[in-house]
């Protein structure tokens, strides 16, 4: 099998958009935040999730795969579900941060127009039963839906990873059938106290398993058909059809020039299964980025892109922190003032303490890569990128 | 601090935004609301024909805890009430009669299975069916949500009473934890393809945040931002239902 991924280093793309789509997911997670306006969402059917997905199931093909190779299938499987308790561990300590926040809003926010609202405190009454849901995965508060998700998709990645290496088509096809019987048979995995997970893993599995797929040759083989301009055509096309549909749910009466038959067709656009015309959309918009965004763009290594890229690779601390900065926001804008200078303030304050963070991470492993006694670093590559697939 | 220049901003968002002749511009209340917010193209047809055949507009408001108001002005102060006191001025030779259904902590699936009930007890022409609040906190599938919407809808409609759909009220202080915008998708979704009105109570009072209006922020038992809010959602409602029913041809009052 041909992977040339390997031999000539990270793709700095990876970095960069996983950087970005962070940035966009911190922005939509503030509520009632009018800077998310720029977000992707607004302007088609997928948004920062997709690509969060899309990338990290390409890296971790991209660290694991090679160590996979090298080392064998139990070390790396042994390193995959590692990254999988690391990843369990923090979901628990934002779980622990939401828990405070919405503990001081039971106690300091009293007011009988919202006195429905103020059943979301319901579960506080149950400590006992909600954290013991928390730790099994099942109460997941809103914006704290990733994370399962990734944690899900990292256990079942040692035999996945496996079969891609060996059988990548089959591998792939695997992933389709999962994808389409899920569909049919309305598989999920439960929630407390009811419903089922936000982000469908059996659905969702899709995106990441293509990601991997990519990584592992798969792009190579579809470069004849990404270079094509009859796939740019579709594919712009489509990013606009996706375009004038979002437009029509945001300005006020343009819903009734959606034909009919065409609302029966398309809607409900389901996040929770990864609906065919989100999957969709991120092709699309994947296809014109690769087409205008080559691999050996110089701009990737200018100090302009070095934000994004840097918040890119420690993807997990930053998307932690970016959920912990979404939490102090909306704190911020409850206790001081809602405006949209506020708003603004908050939004570029988020971003460059995520920039900072995680340049602070990555002068922290530089310096323990150099000090005397640490660990010695055998695959410096993987390093880099290896904490953070 | 931000009071003066949100006022100002108010007044001059309420002077862009409001339409002439939505009926509420004249009043310079602050419960100005963006007409496309208000008015479309959806009709209800049996309130139409409700009021100019028999002179008589019974509705029905079923919903959950944010259809009611407590305390002792709770009754009089909540959006139905409102809603009746507005109607009965706008439509003088109507007999107005609004009844509140409200059952505390009720998802739109309890509710949809009411509904043939309250079709025999009430009869009313016309029900507007605020829902998803508690959805949206349980986390009850969309999918589920937006099956118990139809079925609801459905009976109506099979009833021959028409509908409003009411969606959840804006609250910024729990808004990041309570995620709102799956059942919102859903229930314009549901709107739309059945043709009924939906009263946007989310991007109502999003409006009034933004603008100014009420400080939707602010905390305390105090019950007076709670009428407010409750008399400008009344109206909204009375002047959709004047505007969807086509009844400002019924009186020359009714299209002030």
């Amino acid at each position: 099998m041909n992977v040339p991924v390997v031999t000539t280093g990270r793709d700095l793309r990876l970095d960069l958009f996983r950087g970005i789509a962070l940035w966009l997911i911190f922005l939509d997670h503030i509520p009632s935040n009018l800077v998310a306006w720029g977000t992707i969402r607004n302007y088609g059917f997928s948004d920062a999730t997709e690509i969060f997905v899309f990338v990290s199931g390409y890296t971790a093909a991209f660290v694991y795969g090679k160590e996979m190779r090298e080392r064998g299938f139990i070390i790396a499987g042994a390193h995959i579900l590692r990254r999988a308790w690391q990843i369990y561990v923090a979901h628990v300590f934002l779980f622990a941060i939401y828990l405070a926040e919405i503990s001081y809003v039971a106690t300091s926010f009293e007011n009988p127009l919202y006195a429905e609202e103020m059943n979301i405190l319901d579960f506080l009454k149950q400590p006992e039963v909600t954290i013991v849901q928390a730790l099994l995965l099942k109460f997941k508060p809103s914006n704290m839906d990733v994370l399962p998700l990734y944690i899900i998709l990292l256990l079942l990645f040692p035999p996945t990873l496996w079969l891609l290496q060996f059988r990548s088509s089959l591998a792939l096809g695997a992933s389709v059938l999962l994808y389409v019987l899920t569909w049919h048979f309305n598989w999920n995995m439960p929630s407390y106290p009811s419903g089922h997970w936000y982000f469908n893993p059996f659905a969702w599995q899709l995106l990441f398993v293509f990601g991997a797929w990519c990584a592992l040759g798969g792009a190579q083989r579809l470069a004849r058909v990404l270079q094509s301009p009859v796939t740019l055509a579709i594919a712009v096309a489509y990013l606009l059809f996706a375009f004038v549909i979002t437009l029509t749910w945001y300005l006020p009466g343009m819903g009734q020039y959606v034909p009919h038959w065409l609302e029966e067709l398309i809607y409900p656009i389901d996040k929770v299964n990864l609906d065919v015309l989100r999957f969709a959309h991120f092709l699309a918009l994947a296809v014109v980025t690769v087409r205008f965004v080559p691999r050996d763009w110089p701009l990737l290594k200018s100090w302009w892109f070095w934000p994004p890229i840097v918040c890119g690779r420690h993807s997990l601390e930053i998307f932690c922190l970016g959920v912990f900065l979404s939490f102090a926001a909306h704190f911020a804008m409850v206790e001081v003032s809602g405006a949209f200078w506020m708003q603004l303030l908050l939004s570029v304050l988020g971003v460059v303490i995520m920039v900072a963070v995680a340049g602070v991470l990555t002068w922290y492993k530089r310096a323990e890569g150099r000090s005397p006694g640490s660990r010695p670093v055998k695959t410096p590559d993987a390093d880099l990128a290896g904490g953070e697939a | 601090m931000k009071t003066p220049v949100a006022a100002g901003l108010a007044g001059l968002f309420a002077a862009l935004l409001a339409l002439p002749g939505t009926g509420l511009a004249a009043e310079r209340q602050p419960c100005e609301i963006p007409g496309h917010l208000l008015f479309g193209s959806n009709e209800l047809k049996h309130v139409t024909e409700a009021v100019q055949k028999d002179r008589r507009l019974t509705i029905a408001v079923v919903g959950t805890g944010s259809s009611i108001l407590a305390g002792p002005d709770g009754p009089r102060s909540a959006y139905p009430a409102r809603l009746e006191a507005v109607l009965r001025q706008r439509l003088p030779s109507v007999a107005v009669k609004v009844v509140t259904l409200v059952r505390t902590r009720m998802t739109a699936e309890d509710l949809a299975q009411g509904m043939a009930k309250l079709l025999v007890d009430e009869k009313p022409d016309l029900v507007i069916w605020q829902t998803g609040t508690l959805d949206a906190i349980r986390r009850i599938e969309p999918d589920d949500f937006r099956a118990a919407l139809e079925e609801g809808v459905e009976t109506l409609h099979k009833g021959g009473a028409d509908v409003i759909l009411m969606n959840m009220q804006y609250s910024p202080r729990t808004d990041i934890m309570i995620s709102l915008g799956p059942y919102a998708d859903n229930m314009r979704v549901v709107a739309q393809q059945h043709e009924i009105p939906l009263f946007d109570r989310l991007a109502v009072m999003r409006h009034w945040s933004d603008t100014g209006a009420f400080d939707l922020y602010a905390a305390g038992k105090d019950n007076v931002l709670a009428q407010r809010v409750h008399d400008c959602i009344g109206r909204g409602i009375a002047s959709m239902i004047i505007d969807a029913a086509h009844l400002r041809s019924v009186e020359p009052k009714a299209g002030q």
